[in-house]
């Protein structure tokens, strides 16, 4: 079972939590990431994020299909936020939950690297004196 | 020819202007063919790390054919996360 959600609201880590938990897991794992105040050195003022909506929504569900496959999960909840975000914001959870823990952790792990390889979401950074498209450009 | 509606996310947005951009090719054109004369009427397309092409919410390959009908959008390095 899968939960994917494209937000423009704050994510609520309890319900990727929440939506994960089975009476045959041992385990849940949830990622959280978090807008970070530098890149390279250089204080950042927060992040502005876009997504070419359906098809994030379809390769985020992709992703989860291929999880609960690759790793034997129960279930995966995918949270991405857009819009733009504050430092200590959170624009993504992913929750995976498995009978035993170490697939909960290797699907989380497998999610994220996924997902910041094929998903059409794109993150603008904010600085002081300018903004730059992460990874457009060499 | 063909009109073909290109929607522009990120940077491509950026270098291109708008959002949605109405390009002209001949029919048969292709996915290689669109990025051609993209970056023939945009050189700042040279900059970019990659350009990836989506047709109707998947990734395209180089040498898939276009349609008027098609949703083509422009999608520049990601980055989700």
């Amino acid at each position: 079972m899968i939960d994917i959600q494209l937000l423009t609201t704050p994510i609520s880590e309890q319900a990727c939590l929440d939506f994960v938990k089975t009476d045959d897991s041992g385990g849940i794992v949830v990622f959280v990431g978090t807008v970070r105040n530098q890149t390279k050195g250089k204080s950042v003022v927060r992040l502005d994020f876009e997504a070419y909506e359906p098809m994030a929504v379809s390769e985020m569900r992709k992703i989860a299909e291929q999880a609960i496959q690759q790793f034997s999960l129960k279930k995966m909840s995918i949270h991405h936020r857009v819009g733009s975000l504050e430092i200590g914001a959170i624009p993504v959870v992913i929750a995976a939950s498995s009978a035993h823990r170490k697939a909960a952790f290797q699907a989380c792990e497998f999610a994220i690297d996924t997902l910041k390889e094929t998903v059409p979401i794109w993150k603008k950074e904010i600085f002081e004196d300018g903004e730059v498209w992460v990874s457009a450009t060499p | 020819m063909m009109n073909l509606k290109v929607l522009c996310f990120g940077i491509t947005r950026d270098i291109i202007g708008q959002f949605e951009y109405t390009l002209a090719l001949p029919q048969g054109s292709s996915i290689a063919d669109l990025k051609k004369q993209l970056a023939i009427n945009f050189p700042e397309f040279g900059k970019l790390k990659s350009l990836r092409v989506a047709l109707n919410t998947e990734y395209g390959d180089e040498t898939i054919v276009l349609k008027e009908t098609d949703e083509i959008v422009l999608i520049p390095p990601v980055s989700g996360g």
